[in-house]
């Protein structure tokens, strides 16, 4: 399975990213740049890291959401080849326009940095088939912008559409309707506050990640 | 020539920042605030003859998030 992880001036979890796709896939993913203008052919999964992409000047994720690459990435979504935003990638991914809303500061004000009770609250996509629908699993979140939001209109289509993805367990940084994770509309675009990448192996202390990874490659294989 | 930029959040849309800024002037003895909401003022340095609708054009494409933010623009 072909991958690629995207890093951008201060991205910080694109080596983490990295070794969960090759322990998944078997192969090591292309790291592309963010001033690339190409794409690898024959991408089955575009990965967006987390970090503070341009030191989250402005907004978090606004500044990456316009770099080079970003303009191959908004086409290959479109194209319907599956992207992957973890944390600051959910960030660019809405300040993309590929995702709606927008993650604002944590309710509390706080860098909330622990382990998270998560419901999945789908499995109707590529990303979540591996897990059991209201499956509640345990990831991490690290992060001061996490805060989803968007109007009243959008939050009700992303419920009635089956695009919220994730669900936090517990309140966590005051996110409308406790959102943690989001599909796009067609389902190929993925984006989510927690890291599914910090939790593949038992030595991370639980391997709930993993499954995600692993459900993109039966479904991509 | 300069353009002032002047982005604020979309009435309704909540900012945390600016509720801890109206607690702490509270806490500070200011009980008239009724309520405090945070921006942000992006001031450019602009070839002479550079419009409003450029700026704005800016604005759109970078500087305001317009899913949660309305921005005015000012040239001087």
């Amino acid at each position: 399975m072909k991958t690629a992880v995207v890093v951008f001036p201060g991205s910080n979890c694109d080596r983490d990213l990295a070794v969960a796709l090759e322990l998944v896939t078997g192969v090591k993913p292309a790291m592309l740049w963010h001033d690339d203008t190409d794409l690898p052919p024959g991408l089955e999964l575009i990965a967006l890291p987390g970090g503070f992409s341009h030191g989250d000047y402005l907004r978090s994720g606004a500044i990456a959401a316009r770099s080079a690459i970003m303009r191959e990435v908004i086409a290959a979504a479109g194209r319907g080849t599956p992207v992957l935003g973890i944390c600051n990638g959910f960030q660019v991914l809405t300040e993309a326009g590929l995702l709606p809303g927008a993650l604002m500061r944590n309710a509390g004000l706080d860098f909330v940095c622990r382990d998270v009770a998560l419901e999945v609250v789908t499995t109707e996509t590529p990303f979540t088939r591996g897990y059991q629908p209201g499956e509640t699993v345990t990831i991490p979140v690290a992060h001061h912008d996490g805060n989803f939001q968007a109007d009243a209109d959008t939050l009700d289509r992303l419920e009635q559409q089956g695009q919220v993805a994730f669900r936090y367990a517990e309140e966590v940084n005051g996110s409308a309707r406790n959102i943690a994770g989001i599909l796009n509309a067609k389902g190929n675009v993925l984006g989510m506050m927690p890291h599914p990448e910090r939790v593949v192996e038992q030595a991370h202390g639980n391997t709930d990640g993993r499954k995600l990874f692993e459900g993109l490659l039966n479904v991509l294989a | 020539m300069k353009a002032r930029v002047t982005v604020s959040l979309k009435p309704g849309v909540l900012d945390p920042q600016g509720r801890a800024i109206h607690h702490a002037l509270e806490g500070l003895g200011f009980p008239q605030v009724a309520d405090v909401r945070v921006g942000k003022v992006i001031e450019l340095d602009v070839a002479d003859g550079t419009t409003e609708d450029q700026v704005a054009d800016m604005a759109r494409k970078l500087l305001a998030n317009t899913v949660i933010e309305n921005f005015k623009v000012e040239l001087a």
